[in-house]
């Protein structure tokens, strides 16, 4: 099997701090090449889920399995193994927080190369920048030297230079302007179509995560509230209140006939 | 009726590294009654700069000048920094971003209220309180007592921004000048406060300038917008009228933007024009 085809299963996921459940028994499964969405409000343990899954919080019990066309399979790697966290790779919402401000672009690309053992990282840095549309200028730059969607194309490089099969996009353009999130988007779909990567997109943005994901899930309290489809959202075929709750709030500002009348 | 604010040919310059001067915001004019204003563009484009110089919160390397810049007749750049010093937050008030960084975070939330009363108008210690509960209570928190006594960490982000705002309005301003408000709160709390931002305004009749990136929140919560793109002003219409946004940046803006139930693939770019930032 190849590894070009790789899709993850998480079963009865459960993250405990300190006594307090962050997650409660989450379960999902993504397909290899698919997309999955995860839209909540801040706290509602959204990504804790996607830290749970690449190693960053403590599972307290539940399962994480790399899914291969056939189903799981003993040849895929185990989590908390070098070559698991090879093949899932993570961006980060803030690229002003996740980048190391004293290190060049350069030194950011080869660091992740040199922990895995890679050769010609020469050769797959320039590959990388090229990749996420930077070109090599950028290679010996500082982040303060770059906007705020070049440094999130950086992110992205930086994950992508592993040639990983998961991607983990934890809010990846909730700090961009409008403009530059179309750019970012794009950029993402175009990566996945090209390297048939899977993604878990992690959103407050129901038209985002829907523009990427064919399905998703929706998380309240640590929480499933409700798993669906992107087209079960579109045409408002939503069963829960929480989910209907988000989907109004997206539409905008709507005046009240109460403020309306106290404006009178 | 006469303006409560008239803004003509603002422009803000900050110092570059070759020495000269960049201008960050590049003669914006505008006047304003007791509406509600929205001031929409990306970051970079001046809007924060055009509602912190108002304030006269330019960073001291900044210059401000303008043709004219008054507030009820008081001409903003000349008048003396006593009086300057009075109008803040007194009668122009200003909310900010996010809550976790302009609090003060080791006060409690209730002595942060008072400390900006008793700034601009003599009241006892006693009524003071009476009236940190009162503004809490009309931003819609429900037990005012325990949250006067909380520090800003204690809170969530919504109740910290509607702290904020009960700071804000506690003085009893004409103008209120608020950036981003809403953008470090989800989605449904944003509406929350919204609604109470909306309430106010409308209930005190004051002016409202609300900065924010976000076109569509605008849109659907202000009477007029104006879209500022590289420091001027592109573009002015009416809130209800987006759609027939001339300017192609306003268009561009809005198009780029997923929509539910739309399927775009790639979505649409802005093809930045030179001539916009002329």
């Amino acid at each position: 099997m190849s590894l070009s085809s790789v899709g993850i299963e998480v079963r009865d996921l459960r993250v405990v701090y300190d006594g307090f459940v962050a997650i409660t028994d989450i379960s999902f499964r993504v397909n290899p090449g698919e997309s999955f969405g995860i839209v909540g409000e801040s706290g509602s343990g959204k990504s804790t889920v996607l830290r749970a899954m690449c190693g960053l919080a403590p599972r307290a019990a539940g399962n994480v399995q790399l899914v291969g066309a056939g189903g799981p399979s003993p040849a895929l790697p185990v989590p908390g193994s070098k070559s698991f966290r090879r093949l899932m790779q993570m961006v980060f919402q803030d690229p002003y927080g996740s980048l190391h401000p004293r290190q060049t672009i350069d030194r950011i690309l080869a660091e992740p190369l040199a922990i895995h053992g890679i050769e010609n990282a020469e050769m797959r840095i320039e590959r990388a920048l090229d990749e996420v549309g930077l070109g090599t200028g950028f290679r010996f730059r500082y982040p303060h030297q770059l906007s705020g969607g070049q440094r999130q194309r950086i992110a992205i490089a930086r994950a992508l230079i592993l040639e990983p099969q998961i991607l983990l996009l934890d809010e990846p353009t909730s700090s961009l302007d409008a403009s530059v999130q179309a750019e970012v988007l794009n950029l993402l779909e175009e990566l996945r179509g090209r390297r048939g990567l899977t993604f878990i997109m992690v959103s407050h943005d129901l038209a985002v995560v829907t523009h990427l994901c064919a399905q998703l899930m929706v998380m309240q309290r640590g929480r499933t509230v409700e798993a669906l489809s992107a087209a079960d959202l579109a045409a408002r075929r939503v069963a829960d209140d929480y989910t209907r709750n988000l989907m109004e709030a997206s539409t905008g500002f709507r005046r009240t006939p109460a403020s309306l009348g106290s404006a009178s | 009726m006469k303006p409560l604010l008239v803004v003509e040919d603002l422009r803000i310059a900050f110092p570059n590294r070759d020495g000269g001067m960049t201008e960050a915001v590049r003669g914006v004019s505008f006047t304003l009654g007791r509406e509600r204003l929205g001031i929409v563009g990306e970051s970079g484009s001046g809007k924060s700069q055009t509602g912190r110089a108002i304030l006269g919160l330019t960073a001291p390397e900044g210059r401000v000048s303008a043709k004219r810049l008054e507030f009820n007749g008081v001409d903003l750049l000349r008048c003396p920094p006593r009086e300057r010093r009075e109008l803040r937050g007194g009668r122009i008030a200003m909310v900010l971003q996010d809550p976790k960084f302009s609090l003060n975070p080791v006060m409690t939330i209730g002595d942060q209220i008072v400390e900006t009363l008793r700034a601009h108008r003599r009241v006892s210690a006693r009524a003071a309180r009476g009236r940190a509960l009162a503004a809490l209570e009309s931003v819609r928190i429900d037990d005012p007592g325990r949250v006067y006594d909380l520090y800003p960490h204690e809170v969530s982000g919504g109740m910290g921004q509607r702290a904020m705002i009960a700071m804000m309005l506690i003085a009893d301003p004409d103008l209120l000048i608020a950036d981003e408000p809403t953008s470090a709160l989800d989605v449904t709390v944003q509406l929350q406060v919204l609604a109470i931002l909306d309430t106010l305004v409308s209930e005190r009749g004051m002016g409202l300038i609300f900065v924010s990136h976000d076109l569509r929140l605008v849109s659907s919560f202000c009477d007029r917008i104006l879209v500022m793109y590289a420091g001027r002003v592109v573009e002015e219409v009416e809130a209800g009228g987006l759609t027939n946004a001339k300017h192609p940046y306003t268009r561009g803006l809005l198009d780029c933007l997923p929509r539910l139930g739309e399927a775009r693939h790639p979505l649409p770019t802005l093809d930045r024009q030179p001539e916009w930032a002329r």
